[in-house]
């Protein structure tokens, strides 16, 4: 870099030139592979057919006649979008107050309740949905036993019943609603108390100023809550997975599944996977046509710690509130599991008479997927993570410093996977890597590429506005005392940053380990991960060894994202909170 | 000693076949081989064998434990799901030229027919095969053959339903009182389930199927669930299911009790086979070959409460014998040619 600098001061578009373009040239590459390739694959089989004579693939719209006229397609797309409205609707309703609670209130214990929203991210929806089978199964669920001992009520009458739409409905909002839940209470947080300050001292009343100043400037973040809780309820297969089949209905994503099944249809899969696709394009349009156009952002260091309104006697109801909606995602739940895996019937509580070792005594000496599953998935999150994170960094870098031509490119390229759902995914890479030249299918890559894939976006919005939040003139000032460009980066920009990589890699790396449906599809018995070996025990009812692997999946998570924010060096205190 | 035992053996058996029995004359069957020291020796070189398998995941890693035993040095990967999904797992995995199985058991025998038919198949008969199992039990070219028998049975919460209000036959289960409070196996995912839908479809028509459908049925994927979810007490009775699992479930002391229908009980035959292209072809061959043991068989029987075709092996006393239970004819060709319609006809009457 020394004999760059002068060159640099002689002619810094030549320097730029030389060194940026193909940089970018690279990620593009890169970015197409992964978004581009599946997508293509999966058009192309939408809309073609395998003629059985001249085995020679020929245009068609068959399959999409059937995906709108045949009801056995048309009843899921209905009822992912009855999903969808109402989960979503759901944990704005939740997560709002609470998040106000958190970020605007005197209410104590907020970190604790923070992480236990954390908490309730880190669990996989799949293993939400077999703890709430557990608890609210109509007959054999805990809380129904306990509403008939209760109440004195007969064998066949219950208070619940999960396997049900609305039963589904609820298991996913209470996995949703943490996105819903940090969003508002990241921007309530920032929202600077000047604004209300100044709004008080032109004599607005409390109501007033919630009213004018701090609802409209919390909507945002409302908006694109309800959108995420949406998207994330469509594309969701684990919950619905293990919910829908007893309810006896499919979604979109277990009736694309299905197609999967013998004899396998992934024409039809492909076809049924294009309205998500296009659904959710749609949708993210939407939402940059809504806030895109105003200037809401008011994210800065400079303002005052945000004035906290004292609860005074609504502490009580307040902190019921709170209590119950976390009893939900994870109190409950985790009583279940944990009564599950010391229990000989999962359904019985546990006592020290009847309590046994037997479920873990399986989970680790019997069950032989047991090991392998388990390196699969903390080899492959660790990978995902750390490349994840790193390509993430570079792009947003390049473009939050525009310091390459065709940046918007690059940053449109790194966002569009959000906009495809994991399943989709799943088939179009199962599509585009079961043929030479590039045979990845039954490797341990076709898993770590989707991952990538899907978790990029996040990544990529996190460290972004990371980026943003350094403003260049730091950098500009390094520079300007003859720091290379590299030189300001490490020195200047990456210490600012830690924390943020740091969160970008636990959030990578705890999606990758909850991530069950493009693993569903892609998975071969030699790169099983934990996600497909829980779903593999729930079709046979295994639900003791569901719950040993799955408490030790978390505590194995837990310790992960402990010791890498305790890494020397980095943030210290670092959590999950940004995520 | 270069004139192996098994080499010996290899002449006598097709010394025997050529001239005592001139119908098998016609049959590509190899000769039967026995467990050799040499067998093992080579087993244990590969160190690893891959069973995919659709019995319960409990039975397999059992099964498979006692193999290792017996066996030290050859660790068995249990890669357990439901018989549909093997199935299409292994053509998935095949069509990619992922050669990752060695020996598969399924519980629907169709799926053997069609591996067959592509040449996936191994011919490899071990010794008792040759010696205990009759013609109808196993592939005349030595493929396969069957490892087990299962019943698909009704059953009940004891807890739940007294024994003279129990139902009796398929019929009894369109009461309207058991709406509501039966759980059942999918034919989409399930090997047995599969192979029982096709005989009572044969046996008692779509009719009943139609009529069963308006029961408001709690639906599962497995075979093994069904009985799991009634000794939960999540539901009194369940329609079909694994017998084996019901019963070790009532041995070990929960409150279920299997039916034996009036109009017969669904039979199923799980067979056993060795992958032509397996990645370790002489573990795949002493563990295929140890499966048909007598041996073997007991365990099965006595560990999983599984039914065996081996002759010498043994019933357990307090287990109602096979011969005592009225069963529905196996019909495995049947199933091959009518599964997909089966599947694709059931998933439209109950919405799944």
């Amino acid at each position: 870099m020394t004999i760059a600098v002068p060159a640099e001061l002689a002619d810094r578009r030549t320097f730029k030139f030389d060194m940026t373009w193909p940089v970018m040239f690279g990620f593009m590459a890169v970015l197409c592979v992964l978004i581009v390739l599946p997508i293509s694959w999966l058009v192309y089989y939408s809309l073609t057919a395998v003629d059985p004579v001249t085995q020679a693939r020929s245009f068609t719209l068959d399959q999409f006649r059937t995906l709108f006229s045949d009801p056995e397609f048309v009843d899921p797309l209905i009822t992912t979008v009855i999903i969808a409205v109402s989960s979503s609707i759901a944990c704005c309703v939740i997560a709002a107050p609470m998040g106000w609670l958190v970020a605007r209130t005197d209410m104590p214990m907020t970190r604790t309740i923070r992480a236990l929203v954390t908490a309730s991210f880190v669990t996989p929806p799949f293993l939400g949905a077999v703890a709430w089978e557990i608890l609210a199964a109509p007959n054999s669920g805990l809380l129904n036993k306990l509403f008939r001992l209760v109440t004195g009520a007969p064998q066949d009458e219950h208070l619940l019943n999960i396997y049900s739409l609305p039963g589904l409905i609820f298991v996913i909002a209470c996995y949703t609603f943490p996105y819903v839940f940090v969003l508002i209470a990241n921007a309530l947080d920032r929202i600077p108390s000047d604004l209300e300050d100044a709004s008080a001292m032109l004599g607005g009343t409390a109501w007033d100023t919630a009213r004018r100043i701090t609802v409209p400037l919390a909507l945002p973040a409302l908006l694109a809550g309800a959108l995420i809780a949406f998207l994330q309820a469509m594309i969701l297969f684990g919950s619905p997975a293990i919910l829908a089949l007893p309810a006896g209905f499919h979604t979109m994503t277990t009736k694309i599944w299905s197609l999967f099944q013998y004899p396998p249809k992934p024409e039809l899969a492909a076809a049924a996977s294009l309205p998500l696709l296009v659904l959710t394009v749609i949708l993210l349009r939407g939402q940059a046509m809504i806030l895109g156009r105003k200037g809401y952002t008011v994210v800065g260091g400079k303002g005052a710690e945000p004035r906290l309104i004292k609860l005074g006697w609504w502490l009580v109801p307040a902190a019921l509130f709170v209590t119950i909606v976390l009893m939900l995602p994870v109190f409950l739940p985790y009583f279940a599991l944990f009564n599950a895996a010391f229990s000989p019937i999962a359904t019985t509580l546990v006592t020290p008479f009847n309590a046994t070792m037997h479920n873990i005594y399986f989970t680790f000496f019997e069950l032989s997927s047991t090991k392998v599953a388990l390196k699969n998935t903390f080899l492959l999150g660790a990978m995902s993570a750390t490349i994840g994170t790193l390509l993430a960094l570079v792009i947003s870098y390049l473009t939050a410093r525009q310091a390459v031509r065709g940046h918007r490119v690059l940053a449109f390229l790194a966002t569009a996977p959000i906009a495809i759902p994991g399943i989709v995914l799943g088939v179009g890479l199962f599509l585009s890597y079961t043929r030479p030249p590039l045979v990845l299918y039954g490797t341990l890559w076709i898993l770590l590429i989707a991952y990538i894939t899907i978790e990029l976006p996040a990544a990529y919005q996190q460290l972004q506005s990371a980026f943003k939040s350094v403003h260049p003139e730091l950098e500009e000032a390094s520079r300007m005392l003859g720091a290379s460009r590299l030189r300001a980066l490490r020195d200047v920009t990456a210490p600012l940053l830690r924390t943020s990589v740091l969160a970008t890699w636990c959030f990578i790396f705890v999606s990758t380990i909850r991530e069950l449906s493009a693993a569903v599809m892609l998975f071969t018995s030699e790169t099983k991960v934990v996600s497909v070996l829980i779903f593999d025990l729930k079709e046979s009812g295994d639900l003791g060894a569901i719950s040993v692997l799955g408490i030790s999946m978390l505590v194995l998570t837990f310790i992960v994202v402990v010791g890498v924010s305790r890494i020397p060096g980095f943030g210290a205190g670092t959590r999950l909170r940004n995520t | 000693m270069r004139i192996s035992r098994r080499n010996i053996l290899r002449g006598t058996a097709a010394l025997t076949l050529a001239g005592a029995v001139p119908v098998r004359v016609l049959s590509a069957a190899p000769p039967a081989e026995a467990i050799t020291p040499e067998l093992i020796a080579a087993a244990r070189k590969e160190g690893k064998v891959s069973y995919y398998t659709s019995v319960d995941l409990a039975m397999a890693e059992r099964i498979s434990k006692m193999f290792e035993q017996r066996f030290p040095g050859i660790s068995v990967r249990v890669e357990r799901t439901g018989a549909e999904r093997v199935f299409q797992r292994i053509g998935q995995e095949y069509s990619s030229r992922i050669h990752a199985v060695d020996v598969v058991n399924s519980s629907d025998a169709a799926h053997f027919i069609v591996w067959k038919r592509n040449g996936w198949l191994a011919p490899y008969v071990p010794e008792d095969v040759a010696k205990f199992y009759s013609a109808e039990h196993k592939d005349a070219d030595g493929q396969f053959a069957g490892f087990r028998l299962m019943l698909s049975v009704i059953g009940y919460n004891t807890a739940q339903v007294k024994p003279e209000d129990a139902p009796k036959s398929h019929a009894d289960l369109l009461d309207p009182k058991w709406k509501g409070k039966m759980v059942k196996g999918h034919p989409g995912y399930s090997g047995t389930i599969m192979t029982a839908t096709q005989q009572l479809v044969r046996d008692l028509g779509w009719p009943y199927f139609e009529k069963l459908a308006q029961q408001s049925i709690m639906q599962v994927q497995s075979a093994a669930d069904t009985p799991k979810k009634i000794a939960l007490g999540e539901r009194a009775i369940q329609v079909d299911g694994n017998e084996y699992n019901l019963l070790l479930l009532k041995e070990s002391g929960q409150p279920v009790e299997p039916v034996y229908a009036s109009e017969g009980t669904p039979q199923v035959i799980g067979p056993n086979g060795v992958f032509k292209n397996a990645p370790n072809p002489n573990a795949a061959r002493l563990f295929q070959n140890w499966s048909f043991s007598a041996e073997c068989q007991q365990l099965i029987i006595d560990v999983a409460a599984l039914r065996s075709l081996h002759p010498q092996a043994k019933e357990k006393p307090g287990r109602k014998p096979l011969k005592e239970i009225k069963t529905l004819k196996e019909d495995a060709a049947a199933v091959e040619k009518q599964g997909d319609e089966i599947k694709k006809r059931y998933s439209q009457l109950f919405k799944v």
